[in-house]
């Protein structure tokens, strides 16, 4: 740290701030530089959030490889590439939708965020296919239990157990070579899979849940677009959804192989 | 804080006093292409086996991609350097926990393998 | 000194400016925000104090005292623990005297996110409410640091407490979000980073820990809870997880908390003590960097808090020698507190008491950490009665002290009022005695062997026959020291029907928020264009008339 801030350099305030500076600051400069440091302390505390999970799955992998190496065989990388390109894509239109609200093409804005909550959604619903797959084959961590409270069935009754699909696990053990497992074995991969699942659930289902929240921010931004809210000296809103997009963003290409892409 | 990164007025809309610098069109799409080609590889790559290499592999290649999308879609080129500071000491600190979790969990577990061989 | 302001505010005092109660509900104004937290904290020490004065009254006498099931004590214990540390140490100085003061001392309008500063109170009372939520099922019984596999099978509601704790995390990062923006973007042209009172420099402290350990502890309880409802194979051996891994997980939070809770402590006592020594800080930028350094080494040593717990020994080892840097720059702070008092003129107002209280009880705390610090020493008294005096003599004797010096410095420019100086020594010396009389015969129990967290000791009387009359000292000493509290909860109350009209600036003191009207003006007064040395005093001189400091003509 130096002893001066360009955000320091306080302009005359001689009354003539525009009106959507708010009343504690001194200059647009300020609000401005404000927000965004304050945006990137948050996406700070977004990596360290992220940090546990990727801890989490270092330390089970640096003691169970072959559990990921068996494990990412149940994972759909095709899907996993296909969402990467789409989120990537996502982040292009977000930094060109910024960019447009910087040069006042309020009209590009409006189609650039639109095209960006469709790619969120396009993201949303490949996890929904991928996890879809899972849930029918039991594969879930907790399944029981959270079949349990979505059922309709009366609560008196026992619930129904899900016991991964050992035909379906057998199957991708096989892919993965480990051919003509018996009994035993296949019971105890199986255990051995739960683990996996968890991190690929823990991993994935924050972000998605990121994603989400991403889109449902951007919903709001889009809003106030139409709205005409934005313009050359006032995009605050747009550049630091977009900051948060691409934070999402940087952490899928780093799930994605991490998870996906295991010879 | 580093005071010769950009000035924000150093951008190019003309009017006085642009909040933030605006990124050239071509360059956008030039990291996006070159994101395209980052992911290509990298998926490619995953049908070899480089034994020890592969971790290493994946973590640079997404390492790659992560630090264009942070320079040039996130502007911590153009930006004030104490933002790159601040999702550096993220990613420090990261790296140190990990760290020394990892070889903590590195060093026990064969005592807890033991054990368990023990007991089973 | 600071130039005396040409004009003083022209707006009515913050508490009645806006009228009514939806003004204060809404209200984006740092004093108010600053002003309600305090008095949410100050219901969770209250909270606190009780559940520590049932502890205490169990473990008076041998055999089970008030308490019959050991399960109920473990109760107690755990809501004593989650309690204080969630709800009052960690929030109590940044939330109350940060939001209030901060603001004020960089002669700035407000914090840079006023509605995000709104939101962290709000979470904070959500928090709240989920603690009482879990007071009402029956309590939690895990300790408050959640250890599986004991927390994803015990029947108490862990999940309540854990979503707390999760909330009550928000609260915090939001607080230090705004602290570090706000010293960054908002501080007036005149004061550089080496003008700042060091007050802030604890605060910045505080806040770059809150932004870098809270979000693991978010990711933590999640997880726990995930595998306590989902079973996602993380921490529960039974579903193949790792138990220990949860201990890294949380200590790489808590124990950055425990300076989360101390930095801004020693920043108000940074404050106090040059104020009421009449003399400049001593070592003003070894003070501001030791608060850096503390804030970044507090990272590098958690794992001393599992010593015993399965932690390899070659990790032990480095956390163990880690963990003595760490006295290094707490000492630093303690010897330029005694250098500034050195020849001082020093006055001995209720906030110098509690700080010399603060400085007596953090030294004793401090020092005692370094055998615990140690690996040897640490497997003889570990999870002894010498852990609980030792941190109770840092958070209780540190950061409780520090945060009664705070009410007692600012409280005149919070509520316009003054108090009975003197009922307050009174308050200061009945809570030091009360204090010792409570911890210290503990550090003599836990290193004969009386194990924390045991409702009963009859056992160990066979071996150790003193421990009776060790307990009872013990439980006199927390008596007084709760009645301490309340009588300064008393003065201070009383104050506000009887007590004097408070001066603008009654210590004398040079930071900015104290040139402003008493109780502060609802629009803070801005910086003067040349923001001089706050801890020069030579300027100002005692004015009989209004019993409060001026700058000398």
């Amino acid at each position: 740290m130096t002893e001066s801030h360009p955000s320091d350099e306080k302009p005359n305030d001689g009354g003539c701030k525009a009106p959507h500076v708010a009343h504690h600051f001194d200059s647009a400069q300020q609000q401005y530089d404000s927000a965004k440091l304050g945006m990137w302390i948050f996406l700070l505390t977004e990596v360290l959030f992220f940090s546990g999970l990727f801890c989490f799955y270092a330390v089970y992998r640096a003691n169970n490889p072959q559990v990921f190496v068996d494990g990412h065989h149940f994972l759909n990388t095709p899907l996993g590439a296909f969402n990467t390109v789409v989120l990537i894509f996502s982040s292009l239109t977000m930094a060109l939708a910024v960019r447009a609200a910087q040069l006042d093409r309020n009209r590009s804005v409006v189609c650039l965020l639109a095209v960006t909550i469709l790619c969120g959604l396009t993201f949303m619903v490949v996890k929904g296919v991928e996890y879809k797959q899972k849930w029918d084959h039991h594969m879930v961590p907790g399944q029981t239990r959270i079949a349990h409270w979505f059922s309709d069935e009366n609560t008196q009754s026992p619930p129904k157990k899900f016991q991964p699909d050992v035909q379906y696990v057998r199957e991708h053990l096989e892919e993965a070579g480990h051919a003509d497992l018996d009994d035993e074995e296949l019971a105890q991969r199986i255990d051995n899979l739960r683990s996996y699942m968890g991190i690929y659930f823990a991993l994935t289902g924050l972000h998605a849940l990121h994603v989400i929240i991403g889109v449902g921010v951007l919903c709001v931004v889009l809003i106030m677009a139409i709205r005409g809210r934005f313009g050359s000296h006032r995009f605050t809103p747009v550049d630091m959804t977009g900051l948060y997009w691409h934070l999402v963003d940087l952490i899928w290409i780093y799930v994605f192989p991490l998870l996906y892409l295991i010879p | 804080m580093n005071n010769s990164s950009p000035s924000p007025q150093s951008a190019s809309s003309g009017s006085d006093a642009a909040l933030a610098h605006v990124v050239d069109i071509r360059v956008l799409l030039g990291v996006f292409a070159v994101l395209m080609v980052l992911t290509t590889i990298t998926v490619s790559v995953s049908y070899f086996d480089f034994g020890a290499l592969n971790l290493f592999v994946a973590i640079s290649v997404a390492t790659m991609k992560a630090a264009l999308v942070a320079l040039y879609f996130m502007h911590l080129r153009y930006d004030n350097l104490f933002y790159a500071f601040v999702l550096l000491v993220g990613v420090a600190f990261l790296g140190l926990f990990l760290s020394i979790t990892m070889l903590d969990s590195v060093e026990y577990h064969p005592g807890v393998e033991a054990w368990q061989e023990r007991t089973q | 000194m600071n130039k005396p302001l040409q004009s003083k505010s022209t707006t009515g005092s913050y508490l009645i400016d806006p009228p009514g109660l939806k003004s204060w509900l809404f209200t984006l104004d740092h004093k108010r925000i600053g002003l309600m937290f305090l008095v949410l904290v100050s219901m969770a020490l209250a909270l606190g104090a009780f559940f520590a004065l049932l502890i205490r009254t169990e473990l008076t006498l041998p055999g089970p005292t008030i308490v019959s099931e050991p399960s109920t004590y473990n109760r107690l214990f755990t809501l004593h623990g989650a309690v204080m540390i969630f709800l009052f140490v960690i929030p109590v100085i940044p939330a109350t005297f940060g939001n209030f003061a901060l603001p004020m001392m960089l002669g700035a309008r407000d914090v840079a996110f006023p509605r995000l500063n709104l939101a962290s109170l709000y979470f904070y009372v959500i928090g709240l409410v989920f603690f009482l939520l879990v007071l009402i099922f029956g309590g939690i019984d895990t300790g408050w640091t959640f250890y599986p596999p004991y927390s994803t099978s015990t029947v108490t509601p862990v999940i309540l407490a854990v979503v707390g704790a999760f909330i009550l995390g928000f609260s915090s990062i939001f607080t230090g979000i705004n602290f570090l923006v706000t010293i960054h973007t908002m501080r007036p042209t005149g004061m550089g980073w080496f003008r700042m009172p060091l007050f802030l420099w604890g605060l910045y402290g505080t806040a770059v820990i809150q932004v870098l350990a809270t979000p693991v502890l978010a990711i933590t309880l999640l997880l726990l809870a995930a595998e306590r409802l989902l079973g996602i194979g993380i921490f529960d051996p039974k579903m193949g997880g790792d138990p220990i891994l949860f201990q890294h997980f949380f200590w790489f939070y808590s124990h950055p908390a425990v300076y989360i809770m101390i930095l801004p402590a020693m920043g108000v006592i940074s404050e106090v003590v040059s104020v009421f020594s009449r003399k400049h800080i001593f070592g003003y930028k070894f003070i501001a960097y030791s608060s850096l350094a503390i804030a970044l080494l507090g990272f590098l040593v958690w794992g001393h808090h599992m010593f015993t717990s399965g932690q390899s020994q070659l990790v032990g080892m480095i956390f163990s020698a880690l963990t003595f840097t760490v006295a290094i720059p707490s000492a630093i702070k303690v010897f330029n507190w005694l250098a500034t008092m050195y020849k001082g003129s020093i006055g001995l107002a209720p906030p110098m008491c509690f700080a010399l209280n603060f400085i007596f009880l953090f030294g004793i705390g401090g020092l005692t950490g370094l055998f615990l610090g140690s690996l040897a020493t640490d497997i003889h008294v570990h999870d002894t009665s010498f852990v609980v005096a030792h941190f109770h003599y840092t958070m209780a004797g540190g950061v409780l002290m520090a945060f009664l010096a705070g009410l007692y410095y600012w409280w005149p420019k919070m509520t316009g009022r003054m108090y009975n100086l003197v009922w307050g020594q009174v308050s200061a010396w009945m809570i030091l005695i009360g204090f010792n009389l409570t911890y210290f015969p503990q550090f003599i129990i836990g290193s004969r062997g009386m194990p924390r967290r045991y409702y009963d000791y009859t056992r160990l009387l066979e071996v150790n026959p003193e421990f009776t009359f060790y307990q009872i000292i013990s439980t006199v000493g927390g008596f007084t020291l709760v009645g301490g509290l309340v009588l300064v909860a008393f003065i201070l109350l009383r104050s506000l029907f009887v007590g004097a009209k408070a001066p603008d600036n009654p210590w004398g003191s040079g930071t900015l928020e104290w040139q402003c009207n008493s109780p502060a003006p609802h629009e803070n007064t801005p910086a003067p264009d040349d923001v001089g040395d706050c801890y020069d005093y030579n300027d100002l001189e005692f004015d009989e008339q209004t019993k409060g400091y001026v700058m000398k003509q």
